[in-house]
Order: C-alpha cells, then structure tokens, then sequence
C-alpha cells in the first residue's frame, strides 16, 4: 500500500468513524432539551427517565465524537502537513470559530450531566438548550471549512504564493450554504429515526416501558420534518455541485458525454476504460433539469474532464445512489408515520410501523456516510478543488499504514464498546418499570 | 500592532490554561493507577467526581492551540506534525483512550471487574499522554527540527529529534508537575481527614520527583537543547526567574507540609503557570528553534487581525461560562 492511499484511508476512516458521533452530538442534545422540557412542563416520570436516558446517550457519545474529533484536527498536520502549510489561515477562521462553539458545548454539557441538582431546572435545561445549539454551530463551522476544499475562494496564488487572504470570503465560499444546511438537516434525521428504530425494538421485545412510545412521540415529528426538508436540500446542492464542481457532479451522476437535455442515470454500472455506464436506466432530460432547472440545459460529461482530473467514477456514483435511495426510503417512512397518526393510530400499538422503523433506523447514518464519500472522493484527485492535489499535500512519513491499522483496531473496539454501552442504557432496567 | 505576538501571548495563555485544567485532568489519571492503601476505592471515586464534570471543557484548550497554530503560524504547525508524527500519534492515541475509558467507566456496569479494566485503561492513557506531550516540547527545543522557511520542508528523519534523553526527561517532568499538581488539588477537595492525608503525602512525593527532574532537564539541556541552555541561562532576567519558582514551589511545599491546602493549592497554580511562562520565555520568539519565531512563521496580517477579533469575541461568551462552570463544582462550598 502506498503512504498516500494509507494517508486517505487513515482521514476516510477516522472522517467516517467521526461523523456519526457529531452527528448525534448535534441531535441527540435538542431531542434530551425537548424531553426536559416537558418534563418540565407535565412532570410525568417517564419524560424525566426518557431525558436521562437520552443524557446518558448523550454523555458517551459526545465524549467518543469530542476524541475521535481530536484526532481529526491534528490529522490535518500529520497526514496533509503540505495542505495546512499554506491552507491553516485561510480556513482557520471556521476553525476557531467552531473551537468557541465546541468549548461551550464542553462546558455545557458538564454542567447538564453533573449539575442536576446545583442548579434551578430551568438552568439546567437552559444548559442542555446551549449544548444542542452550540453542537450545532460548531458542525456548521467546520462543513465550512470541507466546502472550501470544493469551491476554494478568499485568497489568489501569484508565482506559487498565497496572496490577498480573505479569510471571510474563504468561510462564506460558493459550496458553504449548500452544504451546511444538508449536513445539518441529515444530522436530525440520521439520528432520529436511529433513535426512533431503538425505541421501537425495545417495544416489539416487550417492554411495556412509557418511555419507548413517548421517545417516538417526540421524535416522528423531527424525523418527518427533516425527511421532507432534505430532498429540497440535496436539490440545492446538487445544483451548487453542477456550477461549480462538474466533475464531482458527473462522477457522482455517472454521466460522461457533454450534452444539452442529459439524462439522468439510475444505476448501472460506470466503466472508466470504455467511459460509458452500463445497465443503468434512463431518465431522458431529468439530468438537466436537476442541475440546471432546464430541460435542454447542458450539462459537462467525464469525457470533457482531462483523465488527470477525474476522480474514479464508480465510488461516487454508487455512494450517491445509496444515499439518495436511504433518503427516499427514510421521506416514505416519515410521511407513512404522519397518515397513521392522521389516522388517529397509536404507533406505538401498529407492529408492523415498528418492524419497520427498526428495518430503518439505520438508513439515515448510511446516507451520511455515503453523502460524505460523495463529497470527498468526487473531489478528487483534488485535496482543494482546482489548486492543490492530494498526492502533493500528502506527509514526507513513511509508513503510515502503521498508524491507519492503529486508529482501525482502536475504532472497531469504541465502537463496539459504544454499542453495548447504548444498549444497555436503553434496555437496562429504569425507573419507569422495564 | 504586533499581532504575531499578540497571538504568541494568547498561545502561551492557553497552554497555561491546559496545564492547569487538562494537565490535572491527566495528573488525577496518575493517582488512579497509583491508588493505594485502605482508601485506595474512595481515592479514585474522588479523582472520578473531580475530573467528571470539566475534563471535557479543559480539553478544549487543546484544540484551541492546535487551530491557533495551524491559522496563525502555518509553518510551524506543519513542520512539528511533520517531524514529530509519531510521538504526536501517541499523545492523540493517548488522549482518545483516556477520555473514552473514562466515560465507558461512568456508564458500564458497576461491578468491580468491568470498573477495573477501564479504570487500568483510563490510568495508563492518563500517563501516556503528558509524557509525549513533553517528549513533543521537547523536540521542539532541542533546536533538531529544521525548516526551511521558503519552501516550508522540513529536513527530519522523523526519530531523532524527539527519541533523545532531554526530550524524554521533560516528558517525565511534566508528568511529575501534573501529578503533583492533581494531587494539590485533591487535599482541597477530599472530604474526609484520611483521603486528605492520602493525597497530602502523594503531592509531597510528586513535588519532589518534579524538584529533581526540573534538575534533570536542566542539565540535559546544556546538550539537548543548546540554545534554550545558554538562553534560560545567560539572559539577565533567567537567574530572577528560577529563583521565583523556586521560592514558589518551596513556599508550596511548606503550605502542603503544614497542612494549609488551599494555600498550597494557590501556590502550585503559580508555580505551574510560571513553568509554562518560563518555557514561553525561554523560547521567545522562536517557536521551532532556530529557523521558525512568531514573525517569520506568522500567517497573513489579515487572517492575524481576523483571528484576535474572533477571540475577542469568543472569549467574552467563553470566560463566564468556564467561570460558571468552576464555580458550580470546585467553588469552596464544593470543597468543605
């Protein structure tokens, strides 16, 4: 293996191992404040033990996503010491912004996991308000920082210097919006119906607990919001991808020949020697009007990209189709949940919407996974878009398969020690009668 | 303004801030895996309630260094992430298994097994990480690191400046001043007469085993760090300054010795807020000797004055918090 794949595996590990846990930081903290707050409000046991539970959640999770994150911010030097090297200030704005916002959830959170009984409860759940707030803020600032590796603005390179810094310009670049409000919805939604499936296992096991049905009350809401709000998103970005980044864009569409009126490519399988996708099924000018908004757009193809620049094709396409397909499959569920409580259906009684919000509950954490292979490989073999390539930005350190098999084994074993550790938490017996 | 050394000093206040909240965080490791004696249970309940509710915040100091590097002083970020990737790989591994065996110890079964295997896991991080912190400091003194500050490549074969023996005594000194450190402020906050006393002769120990490898470095140093040596002391004011820490640390040692602790506490907050000042100065203005200082690695003066608004900013949401939060679990009330 060489150093360089070793590197990108190292960042696609420790990137993809990192973003479920921020994700669920993100989430997780508004679901407890709203739990709170009714406990707050109706002061019915099972909210309280609901809030607990969740906290406890919580507390692991964010404490797995605060390392694992860690990790990441001195990657960026030990694996691309090239790309900070002249990248660190123009993107470093973001990045201290989001180290305010990752300080506050810090404290924040120590004072809701420790401070139930140092302070007056509408403090307490104030603290819990900060931490999901915070949580958030601090994932937008750092997605600011990724979208200026696509669509890198805010400085001019005259004779190989940077030159004309802004570092304002840089944080509010083209791809900013775009991919902090998908990345921020998909946040909700991943980990709702995540939530909403755990619940709803615990119930078909038998549990008689409150909890459980009052857990997915609260969270089918979110879920089918965010459900319906992201296809609306994902439109957004994909149009933002199209201007600006048309290579990540026919890659990820498996699209090569520049035409007016493309169409949109369903499947099938990209073949980069014959540059065509094979077995796919075709939707006559739907390509167009999903970058452009019109129907004879033209829209660039593979084949107009020098092969140099080109990322491999297979891996985004396939990543993008995974991600769209979950996404849709998670809108069906949510607007299925809304007409069966339209129709007056207790969900917590229909076994058949549990069976399948258990079949997926994990949907949502693919579709980001995938959504961030996406983004990442389509953009290569760029490390910023347009101006540096990964291979150039890459450590002189050789060996770096040592520290990637490192940071695999020490994962595999959070992350199994994490699962137990929910799973106890959510069927461990409570106060609320298990 | 000199905004390079604005952001220096700013640099310098957060690391002084790590050491005294996070460096205690890992000192209190260290008394885990040392806890002995009939109290050997209460003393790592009381080092879990201590750490329980700030380790998170005080390891943000950590970030905010990491980031202010890479923004404000590019060169040397990527030339330390270069040259010391594998002791940094240590701290990082270090740092992920502390604070996830620490959690895990909160919220898995209570039994005595499960308690003790995250317990060793979360001691052992706690000692492997401020080592390599120091091995890292270390390096980064020994004047080894050399860069070229055109190109920004750095000449290292990735061992030699930090597998040395100054780099390594003060990876062990700084695991000495934050035990002690830790234990300081463990008399303060134990409840009962006979955990108080327990911690009262670890910090006594610590204090001497840091007294000693202060020594070490410095003797080291003459070769391991030659041009820290002859700056710590050649410049007028070095020989002020080592007498200063050194009346505060006896001073320290006294209060611990009469049993006045939070006195001693006081005292060893001085005391390691001026070693880490001490270092600042020591290397002032380099920041890799001897091709990298503040002016020379600095990023552009647009980013510099951007990035010292924003901590302006922040810090007038950040300093209350953080005061809110110490205030709620170590104020005195806390402690009696």
């Amino acid at each position: 293996m060489t150093d360089l794949l070793a590197a990108r595996l190292d960042m696609a590990l420790s990137l993809g191992f990192h973003i479920l846990f921020a994700a669920a930081g993100i989430a997780m903290p508004l679901f407890m404040a709203v739990s709170e707050w009714r406990w707050l409000r109706t002061r019915d046991p099972a909210d309280l033990e609901l809030t607990r539970r969740w906290m406890k959640g919580t507390a692991i999770l964010f404490a797995v996503g605060a390392v694992s994150g860690t990790v990441l911010s001195f990657e960026l030097g030990l694996l691309w010491p090239r790309f900070m090297q002249w990248a660190g200030p123009v993107i470093g704005m973001p990045f201290s912004l989001e180290g305010f916002a990752f300080f506050l959830e810090a404290i924040f959170i120590g004072i809701y996991l420790y401070g139930w009984d140092k302070v007056p409860p509408l403090v307490h759940w104030a603290s819990g308000v900060v931490v999901a707030v915070s949580g958030a803020v601090s994932g937008i600032f750092v997605v600011c920082a990724n979208a200026w590796m696509n669509t890198p603005t805010g400085f001019r390179i005259v004779d190989g210097q940077v030159v004309d810094v802004d570092p304002i310009a840089a944080m509010l670049n083209p791809a900013s919006f775009q991919q902090t409000l998908h990345m921020t919805i998909a946040a909700y939604l991943a980990i709702a119906f995540a939530a909403m499936g755990i619940h709803a296992w615990a119930i078909l096991r038998g549990s008689t607990a409150r909890i459980h049905r009052r857990a997915i009350e609260i969270l089918l809401p979110i879920a089918a919001v965010t459900a319906l709000l992201q296809p609306l998103s994902g439109d957004l970005s994909a149009k933002q991808v199209a201007k600006w980044q048309p290579s990540k864009f026919a890659a990820m569409e498996g699209h090569w020949e520049t035409e007016r009126g493309a169409a949109l490519v369903i499947g099938g399988i990209p073949d980069q020697k014959s540059e065509t996708t094979r077995w796919a099924i075709r939707i006559p000018k739907l390509l167009s009007v999903l970058a452009f908004g019109d129907p004879n757009a033209e829209v660039r193809g593979l084949k107009d990209i020098p092969r140099d620049q080109r990322p491999p094709v297979a891996i985004p396409h396939f990543a993008f189709q995974t991600m769209v397909g979950c996404g849709l499959a998670l809108v069906a569920t949510g607007l299925l949940g809304v007409f069966l409580v339209w129709r007056r259906r207790v969900l917590g009684d229909t076994r058949a919407y549990l069976k399948l919000l258990v079949l997926v509950a994990p949907l949502g954490l693919v579709a980001i996974e995938a959504g961030w292979i996406v983004t990442e490989v389509g953009r290569q073999p760029w490390i910023v878009y347009g101006v540096m390539r990964t291979a150039d930005a890459v450590t002189p350190m050789p060996g770096i398969v040592v520290p990637l098999v490192a940071i695999a084994a020490i994962y595999l074993l959070l992350g199994l020690v994490v699962f137990q550790l929910l799973r106890r938490q959510v069927f461990g017996p409570g106060k609320d009668g298990d | 303004m000199d905004y390079p050394f604005v952001l220096g000093v700013i640099l310098l206040g957060a690391l002084v801030l790590y050491a005294l909240g996070g460096g205690a965080d890992f000192g209190g490791g260290v008394w885990d895996l040392f806890a002995g004696g009939p109290t050997a249970e209460k003393q790592r309940e009381l080092i879990a309630t201590a750490i329980g509710p700030i380790w998170e915040a005080n390891h943000v100091w950590l970030i905010l260094v990491i980031v202010l590097l890479f923004s404000c002083f590019p060169l040397a970020f990527a030339a330390i992430a270069t040259a010391l990737h594998i002791p940094l790989t240590l701290m990082l591994i270090g740092i992920v298994l502390r604070g996830a065996a620490f959690t895990f110890r909160t919220y898995d079964r209570n039994d005595a097994r499960t308690q003790r295997r995250w317990s060793r896991l979360f001691a052992i991080a706690s000692v492997i990480t401020p080592v390599m912190f120091g091995v890292c400091v270390g390096a980064v003194l020994s004047g080894r690191i050399r860069v070229d500050r055109l190109s920004g490549d750095v000449r290292t074969d990735f061992v030699s400046e930090w597998l040395a023996p100054f780099p390594f005594a003060l990876g062990l000194f700084a695991l000495a001043l934050f035990a002690y450190l830790a234990a300081v402020y463990l008399t303060v906050e134990a409840q009962t007469p006979d955990l108080r006393r327990a911690f009262r002769s670890r910090a006594l120990a610590a204090a001497i085993a840091t007294g000693v490898l202060a020594w070490a470095c410095f003797f080291l140093a003459r070769a391991g760090a030659p041009i820290m040596h002859s700056g710590l002391a050649g410049r007028d004011w070095s020989l002020a300054f080592q007498v200063a820490v050194g009346g505060v640390a006896l001073a320290a040692l006294a209060a611990l010795w009469t049993e006045r602790y939070p006195l001693a506490r006081v005292l060893a907050v001085a005391q390691v807020t001026l070693v880490v000042l001490g270092w600042g100065f020591a290397q002032y203005p380099f920041l890799i000797e001897p091709d990298l200082t503040i002016h020379n690695a600095a990023a552009h003066p647009a980013v510099l004055r951007l990035v010292t608004i924003a901590l302006g900013i922040g810090a007038i949401l950040l300093l209350p918090s953080l005061a809110f939060l110490y205030r709620l679990f170590k104020s005195p009330r806390e402690a009696a």
